[in-house]
């Protein structure tokens, strides 16, 4: 279909189609406005990189109940594996889950391909009665004394007219910059992942991993797996394939001149990851920018006319435990497109009208788990919490169960051994202790 | 197989090449105020060549898009990009 079709006046124009756009399109059509989804792939997940496992199961059910069964998903994760690792050991938290929520519906996290499921998540959208525009890039949006009206695509009479725009235009958000409300990002505050799909027999996968249908794993691994790079990895389970890769803060590739792509071969060689990806075929190779810093990357959320949703707005939680996006894409775009609603019923579409986008997004948790672990990014993208203190436990779990005739040291000669070896300063030790505390615990 | 080099990784990804580049690179900032050169080893398609001269030769068309090397730039203005046209450029299918 031609732009010019949809000269007029939309109600929201949203501009990207990944987790938040269309969910952000999905709302917002459902309740009867004029909702254009503009894309600049080919398909919707085309230009798109996760892990992946999304962690939005029991969001995205309330909008489609049993979403699963029709939406192209690989494995619900009912295991889950931390693993600290020097460059010959591995030391794992294993958590493995069989009980309601995890192994029954509406299941806590699924592994998915995005350029497949996103996909299929912008069809609900068009079949709720968005119109999806692929192929189209956003350059610029249009002001109106000041207040944004719509946005410049890249196309013959490109200019495209709406109500409300919602930019959901990712990490490296164009738009957010263009609208005035996102400064240029340092290389400290965003993380670059490399991954790779890694065709695999669905039966090996069963037998190496444990699995028995369509459950399936996620392993995240830190310390000497990204060398002296901050950062980690991770390798999750598909239906017939393998994603796993290497992620590594930008200041720190640069600082250290380390080359993405070697990381990741180091990842695939180290002795407790090789047997896991034995035997398996490169399918595909990708990369993209996290961004990593949360809250205090967060830009302004909103103007006259634009609010910010998903990568855009840097809704990707960080924290260690948790490498959470695409559940806060869902929500900050369902947010979004609840504030544009409730604009277009009063027919005001200012930056007080749009203020209400705040309170939707405490109301979907938003804002208040950004909030709640806003110490937790500075300190979990430090050198001591992904290389220093993994590798530490890693080899202080050499140390307690080698047996080699020598006399076994008790756990707190062991320590003080491990400390001195490390240059561990009490004081240092003493501060990361406060920070962790502060970042996780209240 | 498991291990691959990075043509092998390259040759399994699908681009839709524009006429047009959409990142360009202002050699003459590398050459005379750049001494280091972080876009060479950070791009994960492995796009950016250093010159004997100092300068940086950049070929746009195997990019994926991600902004590495625009956010690891610490020289204003040597790295300018936008996004390719409609489109075109790296399309993934499974990641």
């Amino acid at each position: 279909m031609s732009v010019s079709s949809a000269i007029e006046q939309f109600d929201v124009i949203v501009v990207g189609a990944g987790p938040a756009g269309s969910a952000a399109a999905l709302l917002s059509a459902r309740a009867g406005l004029k909702v254009l989804l503009l894309e600049r792939g080919e398909y919707p997940g085309a230009k798109n990189v996760s892990g992946a496992v999304f962690y939005g199961s029991a969001i995205l059910n309330q909008l489609i109940p049993n979403w699963w069964e029709q939406a192209p998903v690989e494995r619900y994760v009912t295991r889950r594996d931390i693993a600290f690792m020097s460059p010959t050991t591995a030391v794992a938290l294993d958590f493995r889950c069989a009980g309601p929520g995890y192994a029954t519906a509406p299941y806590n996290g699924f592994t998915v391909l995005r350029p497949k499921f996103d996909r299929w998540l912008a069809a609900q959208a068009e079949a709720a009665g968005a119109f999806l525009l692929t192929s189209t890039v956003v350059d610029d949006v249009l002001r109106d004394n000041g207040r944004i009206v719509g946005v410049r695509v890249r196309r013959e009479q490109g200019d495209i007219y709406g109500k409300v725009v919602i930019a959901c235009d990712g990490v490296n958000s164009f738009l957010a910059k263009k609208a005035g409300l996102q400064r240029e990002f340092h290389p400290h505050e965003l993380s670059l992942g490399v991954k790779e799909v890694i065709g695999l027999d669905p039966a090996i996968i069963q037998d190496r991993f444990h699995l028995t249908g369509n459950d399936g794993i996620a392993f995240e691994y830190l310390g000497a797996v990204t060398e002296d790079v901050h950062g980690g990895a991770f390798l999750y389970t598909n239906r017939d394939s393998l994603s796993l890769g290497v992620i590594g803060q930008i200041s720190s590739l640069v600082e250290r001149r380390k080359r993405p792509y070697e990381l990741l071969e180091g990842f695939k060689a180290h002795p407790a990851v090789a047997p896991l990806v034995r035997g398996g075929k490169l399918r595909e190779y990708s990369a993209h920018l996290i961004p990593e810093s949360g809250w205090a990357m967060l830009p302004k959320l909103y103007t006259d006319g634009l609010l910010v949703a998903g990568d855009a707005a840097g809704f990707c939680l960080a924290a260690g435990l948790y490498l959470e996006g695409m559940n806060y894409a869902m929500q900050s775009g369902l947010a979004a497109a609840e504030t544009a609603i409730a604009a277009c019923q009063r027919g005001n579409y200012s930056a007080r009208s749009l203020a209400t986008y705040r309170k939707h997004l405490k109301l979907r948790h938003v804002s208040t788990d950004f909030r709640a672990y806003r110490h937790a990014p500075a300190f979990v993208n430090g050198s001591r919490l992904q290389n220093f203190y993994p590798e530490l436990i890693a080899r202080s779990m050499e140390n307690l169960f080698r047996v080699d005739g020598t006399a076994k040291r008790k756990l707190l000669p062991l320590s003080y051994r491990m400390a001195r070896q490390f240059e561990i300063r009490p004081g240092q030790l003493f501060r990361d202790v406060y920070q962790a505390a502060r970042a996780f615990l209240w | 197989m498991v291990m691959t080099t990075h043509e092998e990784k390259m040759r399994t990804v699908r681009f839709r090449v524009a006429a047009t580049p959409h990142i360009v690179v202002n050699s003459e900032i590398c050459r005379s105020e750049c001494s280091v050169h972080a876009c060479v080893y950070v791009c994960p398609a492995n796009l950016f060549v250093p010159l004997d001269d100092g300068g940086i030769l950049f070929n746009y068309e195997q990019c994926f898009e991600c902004g590495t090397c625009y956010i690891a730039c610490n020289q204003e203005g040597a790295i300018r990009w936008s996004y390719p046209d409609g489109g075109y450029g790296v399309t993934f299918r499974e990641s």
